[in-house]
């Protein structure tokens, strides 16, 4: 059993289990019982879209996705301090 | 293309990658799963943060081992999102804390109100059984 197998068959593991960690906090998302929920299920959802992209980098061996990474970490960030703002306020930026 | 790299490095990576994924699905069963909103904040923050150092540990590895020479960007990543998710889990929750203080006043108020028409109600009834109506057939 060479190394690469090993990588190879390991991110796909990782790659199935991040994609049932999506699909169990889409489910949050759509049956959240109240609005925090949503958010907090959106934010789950877009840390492992995050951490896919991270893995994808490691299996194309290239440096490009990882900027992609930062790009949805930061944004992911963003939108959920605002949602966060927009439900304790009613509005965004007063 | 994953390129060639010794074993204890292809070990270390499969191990750091699988353990980060893990706990990345152990954090999103604990959403799914916690039964009030305040104990659901924290499964995915802890788990996603300690899910996210492995992964991109693993990421370290892999590109310092395959490129000869050092590759330490992923430390951003490392920085970045542990600092930021409590900051995103303590304002959802005060926004929650307001929203749920602000329904129990709802339904307090709602309550007082239902309790003082019933109180009307029942005062009046009382009332018209005190003083009864004159009704037109006295009873011989």
């Amino acid at each position: 059993m060479s190394s690469v197998t090993i990588v190879s068959w390991a991110l796909l593991g990782a790659h199935a289990m991040l994609a049932v960690a999506m699909l169990l906090a889409g489910y949050r998302v759509f049956m959240g019982p109240r609005a925090q929920d949503r958010v907090l299920a959106f934010d789950a959802v877009y840390l492992n879209a995050m951490l896919q992209t991270v893995l994808l980098g490691i299996r194309a061996g290239s440096d490009v996705f990882f900027e992609a990474a930062l790009l949805m970490a930061l944004l992911g960030f963003v939108s959920s301090s605002a949602l966060a703002k927009f439900l304790m306020r009613g509005e965004v930026i007063e | 293309m994953i390129s060639d790299l010794p074993l204890w490095a292809a070990l270390l990576v499969a191990v750091l990658v699988l353990g980060g994924a893990l706990l990345t699905l152990l954090g999103a069963l604990g959403l799914l799963r916690s039964p009030t909103f305040y104990s659901r904040v924290h499964p995915p923050t802890l788990g996603g943060t300690l899910g996210m150092s492995g992964i991109l540990f693993a990421s370290m590895v892999y590109f310092t081992v395959t490129g000869k020479r050092l590759s330490v960007h992923e430390i951003l990543l490392v920085v970045i999102v542990p600092v930021v998710t409590p900051i995103t889990m303590m304002l959802l929750a005060r926004a929650a804390l307001f929203r749920d203080r602000r329904l129990r006043r709802d339904d307090e108020e709602a309550y007082a109100r239902s309790r003082r028409v019933a109180d009307e109600l029942a005062q009046a009834e009382e009332e018209a059984a005190r003083h009864p109506e004159p009704s037109g057939d006295p009873t011989p």
